[in-house]
């Protein structure tokens, strides 16, 4: 398998980590149900045959967390992102969530 | 080598005066058990053996039947042979697929004591208990004789080759290749293919498994564009190899179909030599990456299924061509060629050309087509409408019994029967990502159906064995697949060529034939095993193929599945499509291990980190010990100790009472810097660091999500938004990863950097009393590390001899101490620097071991304890973990599991007879409760010889520990044997009040 790092170009699967689920967004530690939230968040996870996004670690290259749809059926890659645009994207503009 | 007595007078009786494409003119020397042969550059060992008339080359896996040579390529099931000796032995090499070389050495296989003399022939007689299943059926009971008594004797009876026991001398490498066009196999379609991508300067890469580019064009008597098929090899080769953008990849298999148009091949570089010259790898695994691929990897005949068609004698009729033509052999002179098609029907022409006598053209067709009519007619060979139903002979081929359709019998003398059952497409590389061959009823072969994303197929690989349609499919997938690669298109004229026939009935097995007819030759797997399988409810295709063991020998069926498959079809009265089909999975032809592994072997594979004072260290004659890749010393043995824990005692007692000096360069180190770096970290660690001061370090520790404790280290801040934090050695590169994903995924926000430092400096901890007395010389003395102006936790840029070093005022040990920090390339100079200017303190340097006691005495926490399964509180941290903010492991580090006042906790261990020794992974039981896992209260992690307290001191997790202080338990170690009385007591056996860390 190879992975358009948007940083470095396409490269070879074994420049990567394969880190997880990139559709599950840290919930906010203050919420009252923050503990079933951070339980879903940390330990569920769906089981898709079909696209899907993944967080990967471009840990022999940039170093670059990326969000990666593949097909994990046919591993089809349909796009890269770096994973800090998806989250701003994301993410209101707060400073410190503490 | 063969040596020179031994060289035979160098006659080949099976060698044609000319033809083929060997050099006749050198001879090359061989041996095949032990006898001396010859044959010329050019050949294959089987090619040669054949030219010197060796037919029985094996002992079949199960039977221990003659075997010989069936084929002239990767497909070969029998003629396997052990090849060369030594540490290069290497078992199950296709004597078809070996080349010649001079000196080269073969055995045959799983025979007893001889080739010809084969005691263990006998299991053909037992046949009746080796039938299908017969592992699962003979075996059963009683169990105990399994290990005993059927395992050794089936591993002596039945097997293949010995490899050898050595590790392998040679070398081998990777590389990796990109292509706008991967073109795998040569031979016409190939070719052509490679010639139009070629022509509109596409980047190419060709690949075959052979040595000569041509496939079928060299094997096989034909005409391209008006000249012999093997010279229009020559100038299409000639062409590809001046294009500076081709890539002609020789005796390389493409073995894989990977995702994301990735390709395995592998390049046997120099196994077509004794030995790799200086500096050359034996085989090179390539991983190609092409924009487009186009397979033309041919077709693989089928045998035809008769009696005794295992016989050495009976030979697929493609590699009888291929070794008349390639290679100037005639493999037999009297010959009989059996087919149930007008391509295998060709190779009466072939023979009659080499002077071999054919003795009957058989065909199994009940009306000879027109094309066969007139090859009899032309040739004058006799033709018989009917079946072979047996080979005659009990070693080799000595005739055939020939059934005419309406039943007349005939038996006649030959030494050769050439066989065509039709031809299977090569499609295993369409099948690798999961696509299902398709049927084709008129070519009676699976076809690729879906194909892996880019890629296309021409030739006989997709069902167009004339050679005119495989010409035309090769240029016009070479073309596409080059415009595809965004290049444009060049014309290219299909050459002309020889008009062939490719009409075929099916025969998958003769009926009632005359002996034991073989679908699996080299699994043993005969007609009637797969009508056992049938009869005992095994009919589909993966339950007879495990059943049988049908096609998972090393060939992997290549010349038997098919036949298996319609047979079945035909006992089960379904069409083959209801049946079913197998797909392959890589590797087509075995890889080996060597290649897989590349440079990665030994030290290449886990190199050696060496910390900056290794030199020195080794000058001292340290002890070293690799923890993870570095290469760490253990303990400095001096003159006249008599152990290991006279040594570190001694290192120990230094310390505590003097100064030692101790590399701990191999922390992890990382920079962080950023407006928002204090924000960031505390929210990647578990306790404040807000309040951490410019010019102060601290103590923290971080936790996974989960509320798992996953590292602890110090963070030092250099300035308002300058962070140097340590990490474990074990962690460095995991918790660079841990901070990136939190910077770049959880908080993107915050405006910070991270970068690892721990190759950058080198760090000396400087510990013991008379520390700040000993780097009082070394620094710098415009600074000031009185204690008033460097207190405890206080860090500070520095300089030592004009270079910009870093001190820090922390302690591991519990004694006043420092860690100094240089520029790596300035490490050796300072270990030197310190332990001179320690001299007159009687420093010491001490190392891991050392270490390791002196926290173990202060009740400090490391791996054992940072140990995947523990939190903050298990640990004696709780107190550590703040309430008020948001951090990394905040809300799960309280789910009530976590929290559990049952939990195992931190404590510290003595034993209650003095003199005893603990052991770590010893389990906590209650003095009185029965060593069983329902009484586990935890266990010993860390335990040390104290030279402080002259006893051995352990820590441990026991359940409610803290408060347990003063209980006597015992401590079981079921593995060593002990079970040991001890108190619970503090985890901090030396100066509990803590005074001595600030002087």
């Amino acid at each position: 398998m190879r992975i358009a790092c948007p940083h470095c170009g396409e490269r070879s699967l074994d420049e990567f980590l394969y880190s997880g689920d990139a559709t599950v967004r840290r919930p906010d530690f203050a919420s009252p149900t923050a503990m079933d939230e951070f339980i879903a968040y940390t330990f569920e996870r769906t089981n898709p045959a079909g696209p899907h996004r993944e967080l990967w670690y471009h840990a022999a290259g940039c170093h670059a967390w990326l969000v990666v749809t593949r097909n994990v059926a046919t591993h089809a890659i349909s796009s890269v992102e770096p994973a800090r645009d998806v989250a701003l994207a994301g993410k209101p503009e707060t400073k410190d969530g503490a | 080598m063969a040596t020179a007595d031994r060289r035979g007078n160098g006659r080949q009786p099976n060698r044609l005066e000319t033809g083929g494409l060997i050099d006749r003119s050198l001879t090359l020397h061989f041996t095949f058990d032990g006898k001396t042969y010859v044959g010329h550059p050019g050949d294959t060992l089987a090619s040669a053996l054949l030219a010197n008339g060796v037919r029985l080359t094996g002992r079949s896996f199960k039977y221990h039947r003659p075997r010989g040579i069936l084929s002239a390529g990767s497909e070969e099931p029998n003629a396997l042979v052990e090849l060369r000796a030594g540490a290069r032995r290497e078992p199950n090499t296709k004597a078809t697929v070996a080349e010649l070389f001079d000196g080269l050495a073969a055995a045959s296989q799983n025979r007893w004591p001889s080739l010809a003399f084969d005691l263990m022939s006998v299991n053909s007689l037992l046949s009746p208990i080796f039938v299908a299943g017969f592992y699962y059926k003979t075996f059963m009971w009683p169990a105990a004789l399994w290990e005993k008594l059927y395992e050794p004797l089936i591993r002596r009876a039945a097997g293949l080759g010995r490899a050898s026991d050595d590790s392998d001398p040679d070398t081998y490498e990777k590389a990796t290749a990109f292509a706008d066009v991967l073109v795998i196999g040569a031979g016409p379609t190939g070719l052509a293919a490679a010639q139009a991508a070629a022509r509109t300067s596409a980047r190419v890469i060709l690949v075959d498994e052979n040595a000569a580019l041509g496939g079928r064009a060299i094997d096989d008597v034909a005409e391209i564009g008006g000249n012999p098929s093997h010279e229009w090899v020559k100038i299409v080769e000639a062409e590809l190899d001046r294009n500076p953008e081709v890539r002609v990849l020789r005796r390389t298999t493409a073995f894989g179909c990977y995702d994301g148009s990735t390709y395995g091949a592998v390049e046997r570089v120099s196994d077509h030599l004794a030995r790799p010259g200086p500096g050359v790898p034996r085989q090179r695994l390539w991983r190609l990456v092409a924009k487009q691929v186009v397979l033309a990897t041919g077709a693989t005949e089928r045998p035809l299924v008769f009696g005794n068609n295992d016989r050495p004698g009976v030979m697929l009729a493609g590699a009888v061509r291929t070794y008349i033509n390639r290679f100037g052999v005639v493999p037999g002179r009297r010959v009989v060629v059996f087919t149930n098609n007008d391509y295998g029907a060709t190779t009466v022409t072939d023979l009659t050309n080499a002077g071999a006598e054919v003795v009957a053209l058989v065909d199994s067709r009940p009306q000879p087509t027109a094309e066969v009519q007139r090859l009899a007619d032309t040739t004058g060979v006799r033709l018989i409408s009917g079946v072979v139903t047996g080979a005659l002979g009990r070693q080799t081929v000595s005739g055939a019994r020939i059934r005419a359709h309406g039943g007349d019998t005939v038996e006649l003398t030959c030494d050769l029967i050439a066989v065509s059952g039709g031809w299977n497409p090569n499609i295993q590389l369409t099948t690798h990502l999961g696509g299902r061959p398709v049927w084709d009823d008129r070519l009676c072969a699976f076809l690729p159906g879906a194909l892996p994303p880019r890629m296309s197929v021409a030739g006989a690989a997709a069902g167009d064995l004339i050679l005119d349609k495989s010409l035309a499919g090769g240029i016009a997938a070479g073309s596409a697949a080059a415009t595809e690669s965004g290049h444009k298109a060049v014309a290219v004229p299909v050459p002309a060529s020889t008009a062939e026939s490719d009409a075929i009935t099916p025969l998958w097995r003769v009926a009632e034939p005359d002996g034991k007819a073989f679908v699996d030759q080299q699994n043993d797997v005969t007609a009637k095993d797969i009508e056992l399988a049938e009869r005992e409810g095994f009919r589909a295709v993966e339950h007879l193929k495990r059943y049988t063991t049908l096609g998972m020998a090393t060939d992997q069926g290549r010349t038997a599945n098919v036949n298996a498959l319609a047979i079945m079809a035909e006992i089960t009265g379904r069409s083959i499509p209801e049946t079913g089909c197998t797909v392959a999975r890589p590797p087509y032809t075995p890889v080996a291990l060597g290649a897989l592994a590349g440079h990665h072997r030994a030290k290449s594979f886990k190199p050696t980190r060496l910390p900056p004072s290794y030199r020195w260290a080794k000058e001292q004659g340290a002890v070293f010990v690799e923890t993870g890749l570095w290469l760490r010393p253990s303990y400095f043995p001096r003159p006249g100790e008599r152990d290991w824990l006279e040594t570190v005692s001694r290192e120990v007692t230094t310390v505590r009472n003097a100064v030692g000096i101790c590399d701990v360069s191999t922390l992890g180190k990382v920079d962080i810097q950023g407006p928002d770096a204090a924000t960031f970290l505390d929210r990647i660690y578990m306790n404040g660091l807000k309040t951490l001061a410019v010019g102060k370090a601290r103590y923290g520790g971080m936790l996974r999500e989960d509320g798992i404790l996953m590292d602890d280290g110090t963070v030092a801040r250099f300035g308002e938004s300058h962070y140097f934090i340590t990490t474990t050695t074990a962690n460095a590169v995991k918790v660079v990863q841990h901070m990136e994903y939190c910077a770049q995924w959880l908080w993107p926000e915050l405006d910070v950097q991270i970068v690892s430092a721990t190759e950058q400096w080198a760090q000396y901890a400087v510990a013991g009393p008379k520390s700040r007395a000993l780097l009082q010389k070394v620094v710098d003395p415009t600074f000031d590390i009185s204690d008033a102006g460097f207190p405890y936790l206080g860090i500070g840029e520095i300089t030592v001899g004009g270079i910009k070093a870093r001190l820090f005022r922390l302690s591991f040990s519990g004694e006043r101490a420092y860690e100094i920090g240089v520029p790596a390339r300035y490490g050796d100079a300072l270990i030197r620097r310190l332990m001179e200017a320690g001299a007159e303190f009687g420093v010491c340097a001490y190392g891991t071991e050392a270490l390791g006691v002196m926290r173990i005495e202060k009740g400090h926490i490391s791996g054992p304890e940072l140990n995947g399964t523990t939190t903050p509180r298990d640990v004696g941290l709780g107190g550590m973990v703040s309430t008020k903010k948001d951090f990394v492991g905040h809300v799960l580090g309280k789910r009530p599991g976590l929290v559990d006042p049952d939990r195992p906790a931190l404590i510290g261990f003595r034993p209650v007879d003095r003199s005893a020794r603990l052991r770590s992974g010893a389990h906590f039981i209650a003095r009185n409760a029965t060593p069983t896992a329902e009484n586990d209260e935890g266990y010993m992690t860390s335990v040390a010889y104290s030279p402080s307290n002259g006893h051995w001191i352990g820590l441990g997790l026991l359940k409610r520990g803290p408060e347990r202080i003063g209980e006597i338990v015992r401590a079981v170690d079921p593995v060593r044997g002990a079970d040991t009385l001890v108190e619970v007591v503090s985890p901090v056996f030396v100066d509990p009040e803590g005074g001595r860390v600030r002087g």
